[in-house]
C-alpha cells in the first residue's frame, strides 16, 4: 500500500473526527434557522454543554448522565433564546451574542470555583468518557488491500457520538423534507402568518425548533469534552459553533448540502494540522493561519452570491406577532 | 424605538426601564456569586470601592470606558442606518493595525503632532476599509452584514495572528509583539497632564483618547441630527422605502455608515496601540467590540446614553479586577459574566419590565382619570 494512501485515510479519520462537532451544531442551526430563528448563540450553547459533561462526568463517572445533564444545560440557554426571541419579540442576534459571551464567561467562573484548577475540569478516566469503538470485523477487514484498511482505518474506531453525528444528517433531512412537522418548520420559517392562519401555533413550532438545536448543540459540546478530549478547558470550543453556522449557510441551509460543507471544513483542519511547517516546491510554508481563515472566507464569498446563490429562510430574523400586519 | 406607542411617559422608558434592566442583570450576577459560594453584597461593594473608591480606580475605569464609547458609537450609527455591525471586534483589531502601521514606519522621522493626525487618520481608515467589504457586500450582492461581519472578526484575528508571529515580531523576541515604538509616538498620559497643571494623581492607562472619545460622541450627535447626511441615514434605518421615495440612496447610505461605524471602532486602536501599549500584540481588543454592543442597547443608540452606558462598563470592567484581585475564588471573567447578563437583559429582554410597569402607571392614573 502506497504511502500516499496512508496519509489519504489518516487525514480522512481526522476529517471525521474535527467534522463531528461541527455536523451537529450545523443541523442544530438548520432547525432553528429554518424556523425563523437566527441562532449565532450555537457557539455558546456548544461551549456550556462542554463544560456540563466534563464537569458532571469528573462527578458522576458517567459518560451518559454527563451527555444527559449537558443537553439539559444547552437546551436552557436554547429556551433562554426562545424566550427572548419569540415571547419578548426581542432581537434574535442580540441574544445569541448575549448567550455567547454568557457561556464564555460563565464557563470559566464556575470552573475555577467549582474545580480550582485555573478553568480546567479534572481528567477523565475512559469510563467517564465516550471511547473509540472498533466496528466488527474491523480487524480482519485490515488484511484487505484499499477496502478493508479504508474500513479499519476510517470507519472504523470512532466514538459513539461520531456515529451519530453522521446519522443525524438523513434523520434531518428526513424531518425537515418528508414530516408533518418538517413542512410546518419550513412554513413557518417562511411565511409565519400563513401558519398561523391554518390554525397552527407560531410560537409552539419554534419552541420546538429552538428545543432541538438546544438538544444537538448540547450533544456537539458533550462530544468536545468528554469524547474527543478528556477534560473541559476554557474557550475549548474556539470559534467552531461559528465555523458550524457558516458550514450551514454554506450548504445553503439544506442538511447534505451543510454535511459536505462541515466535512470540506473539517478536511481543511485536518489539512492544517498536517502541513504545518511543510515546505512545498515553489510555494514555500502556507501559513496555517491562511488556512484556518478559509472557511470564513470561503463563506463570505459564497454569501456574496459568487458561489451559487445563498437565500435565508425568508421570515428570518423576524419576530412574529399575532397583530402585525 | 417604539417609546411613542407604549402607555409610559418618556422619563419611564428611557430612564426607567433600563435602571430595571440593570439591576435585573446585576442580581443574576448577584445568584451566580452566590452559587459560587461568596456574599454578593460584598462583591458588590469591592466592586464600587475598587472602580471609584480611589483616583486610581476611576483613572482605570475612565481608560477603560474610552473603549466602551468608541465601540458603542460604532454600533449605534450602524444602527440608526438599520444595520448591526458585529464586527467592532475586527474592525479595532485592524484599526489598531493601521496605528501600529504607521508607528512602526514613522515614529523616529516625525514629530508628535504630526503622528498623532496621522495615528487618528489610519486607525479610522482601517477600521472603516474593514467594514467597508462587508458593507459593499450588504449593498450590492445582498449577503447580510451580521454574518458577514462575524466571519471578518475571524479573519481579522487570523491576519493579525499571522503578521504578528511572522512579520512584526521584534527581532529576538520569543512573543509575538512588534519593537516599541519611539517615545515621540506616546499619547500624553492623563496623570502627566493633570500634574503639568498642578494636580497629583497615580498614574493609570487613561490618556488623551477620552477626550478625543468625547470629541468623537459630539461629532456623532451632530452628525446624527444635525447635519443632512445624518438625516439620510437615519430615514434609511427607519424606512428603506421611503428613503427611495425621498431620492436617498440607500446603497450609498449603508457603506456609509458601515465605514462610519468601522472608523469609530478603529479608534480603540489610538487608545491601546498608542495609548497605553506603544507597541502592536495579540487580542489587544480584548472583547471591547462586543461590549460595545451592550453599551449602544443600553444607551438607546444616543450618545448621551452610551457615555453613561460606557462608563458603568467601565466601572464593571474595573471593579470586577479588584474583586477577582480581593476575592481568589471570584475571577477576573465575572466581568464577561456580567456584560453578557447585561446584553440579554438591556438587548434581548429589553421589554420584558415593560407591561409590568405599564401596569403600575395604569393604576396610578386611574383615580385622577
Amino acid at each position: 500500500m502506497s504511502e500516499l494512501y496512508v496519509i489519504l485515510l489518516l487525514t480522512l479519520d481526522a476529517t471525521l473526527r474535527v467534522a463531528t462537532p461541527l455536523v451537529l451544531c450545523a443541523m442544530a442551526g438548520l432547525f432553528s434557522e429554518r424556523s425563523g430563528i437566527i441562532d449565532i448563540g450555537l457557539e455558546g450553547k456548544m461551549l456550556a454543554a462542554a463544560f456540563v459533561a466534563a464537569a458532571v462526568a469528573a462527578v458522576t463517572q458517567s459518560a451518559w448522565i454527563a451527555l444527559g445533564a449537558a443537553v439539559l444545560a444547552s437546551c436552557g440557554l436554547a429556551l433562554i433564546h426562545g424566550f427572548a426571541c419569540i415571547s419578548q419579540r426581542g432581537d434574535q442576534v442580540v441574544s445569541g451574542v448575549a448567550i455567547n459571551i454568557l457561556a464564555s464567561g460563565l464557563t470559566i467562573v464556575l470552573g475555577v470555583a467549582w474545580f480550582q484548577r485555573g478553568g480546567q475540569t479534572p481528567p477523565l478516566p475512559p469510563e467517564a468518557r465516550f471511547m473509540p469503538i472498533e466496528l466488527p470485523g474491523a480487524k480482519a477487514a485490515a488484511a484487505i488491500p484499499v477496502i478493508g484498511t479504508f474500513y479499519e482505518e476510517v470507519v472504523s474506531g470512532h466514538n459513539l457520538l461520531v456515529y451519530l453525528a453522521l446519522a443525524v444528517v438523513p434523520l434531518t433531512h428526513w424531518i425537515v423534507n418528508r414530516t408533518r412537522f418538517g413542512l410546518r418548520l419550513r412554513a413557518v420559517g417562511e411565511n409565519p402568518q400563513a401558519v398561523d392562519t391554518a390554525g397552527i401555533s407560531v410560537a409552539l413550532l419554534r419552541y420546538r425548533a429552538v428545543l432541538i438545536c438546544g438538544a444537538l448543540s448540547g450533544i456537539a459540546g458533550t462530544y468536545l469534552s468528554i469524547a474527543q478530549n478528556a477534560a473541559f478547558s476554557r474557550e475549548m470550543s474556539a470559534g467552531q459553533g461559528y465555523i458550524a453556522l457558516a458550514a450551514m449557510i454554506f450548504g445553503k441551509w439544506r442538511p447534505w448540502p451543510a454535511l459536505g460543507a462541515c466535512l470540506l471544513f473539517g478536511a481543511l483542519d485536518a489539512v492544517a494540522i498536517r502541513i504545518q511547517g511543510v515546505k512545498f516546491e515553489g510555494f514555500g510554508e502556507i501559513p496555517v493561519q491562511f488556512i484556518q481563515a478559509l472557511p470564513y472566507a470561503l463563506t463570505v464569498i459564497l454569501l456574496a452570491g459568487f458561489i451559487g446563490k445563498a437565500v435565508a429562510p425568508k421570515a428570518i430574523g423576524v419576530p412574529y406577532a399575532k397583530d402585525r400586519r | 424605538m417604539s417609546a411613542g406607542a407604549s402607555g409610559l411617559p418618556r422619563w419611564a422608558d428611557i430612564g426607567l426601564l433600563p435602571l430595571i434592566n440593570v439591576a435585573l442583570a446585576l442580581a443574576a450576577a448577584g445568584l451566580i456569586v452566590l452559587a459560587i459560594g461568596e456574599s454578593p453584597l460584598n462583591a458588590i461593594r469591592i466592586m464600587v470601592l475598587g472602580a471609584l473608591g480611589s483616583p486610581e480606580g476611576i483613572g482605570y475605569t475612565l481608560y477603560y470606558a474610552t473603549n466602551f464609547v468608541f465601540t458603542g458609537l460604532a454600533v449605534a450609527v450602524a444602527f440608526h442606518a438599520g444595520l448591526f455591525n458585529i464586527g467592532g471586534e475586527g474592525q479595532a483589531y485592524i484599526g489598531g493595525l493601521g496605528i501600529g502601521l504607521a508607528l512602526l514606519a514613522l515614529d523616529r522621522f516625525l514629530p508628535f503632532v504630526l503622528l498623532l493626525p496621522l495615528g487618528l487618520l489610519l486607525s479610522m481608515g482601517f477600521g472603516a476599509a474593514w467594514a467597508f467589504v462587508p458593507a459593499y457586500l450588504q449593498a450590492h450582492r445582498g449577503s447580510h452584514v451580521v454574518i458577514t461581519t462575524i466571519m471578518f472578526n475571524f479573519l481579522a484575528a487570523a491576519l493579525m495572528v499571522y503578521l504578528l508571529v511572522n512579520v512584526f515580531i521584534a527581532p529576538g523576541s520569543m512573543t509575538p509583539e512588534s519593537r516599541k515604538f519611539a517615545d515621540a509616538a506616546a499619547l500624553p498620559m492623563a496623570h502627566d497632564l493633570l500634574a503639568a497643571i498642578g494636580f497629583k494623581v497615580p498614574s493609570t492607562p487613561l490618556n488623551l483618547s477620552l477626550g478625543v472619545a468625547a470629541l468623537a460622541c459630539v461629532a456623532v450627535w451632530a452628525f446624527l441630527w444635525h447635519t443632512p447626511w445624518g438625516y439620510e441615514l437615519r430615514v434609511v434605518g427607519q424606512s428603506e422605502k421611503a428613503a427611495i421615495y425621498a431620492g436617498i440612496r440607500p446603497k450609498r447610505i449603508v457603506i456609509g455608515a458601515m465605514c462610519l461605524s468601522g472608523g469609530l471602532a478603529g479608534l480603540v486602536g489610538l487608545n491601546e496601540i498608542m495609548g497605553v501599549h506603544h507597541r502592536l500584540f495579540l487580542n489587544f481588543v480584548a472583547g471591547a467590540g462586543f461590549t460595545g454592543i451592550a453599551v449602544s442597547l443600553m444607551g438607546r443608540n444616543h450618545p448621551v446614553g452610551i457615555v453613561l452606558a460606557a462608563l458603568l462598563f467601565g466601572a464593571i470592567q474595573q471593579g470586577g479586577a479588584e474583586l477577582s484581585f480581593d476575592v481568589p475564588s471570584i475571577t477576573r471573567e465575572m466581568v464577561v459574566v456580567i456584560q453578557g447578563l447585561m446584553i440579554l437583559f438591556s438587548g434581548a429582554l429589553a421589554y420584558m419590565a415593560r407591561p409590568f410597569l405599564e401596569g403600575l402607571f395604569a393604576l396610578r392614573g386611574e383615580p385622577s382619570a
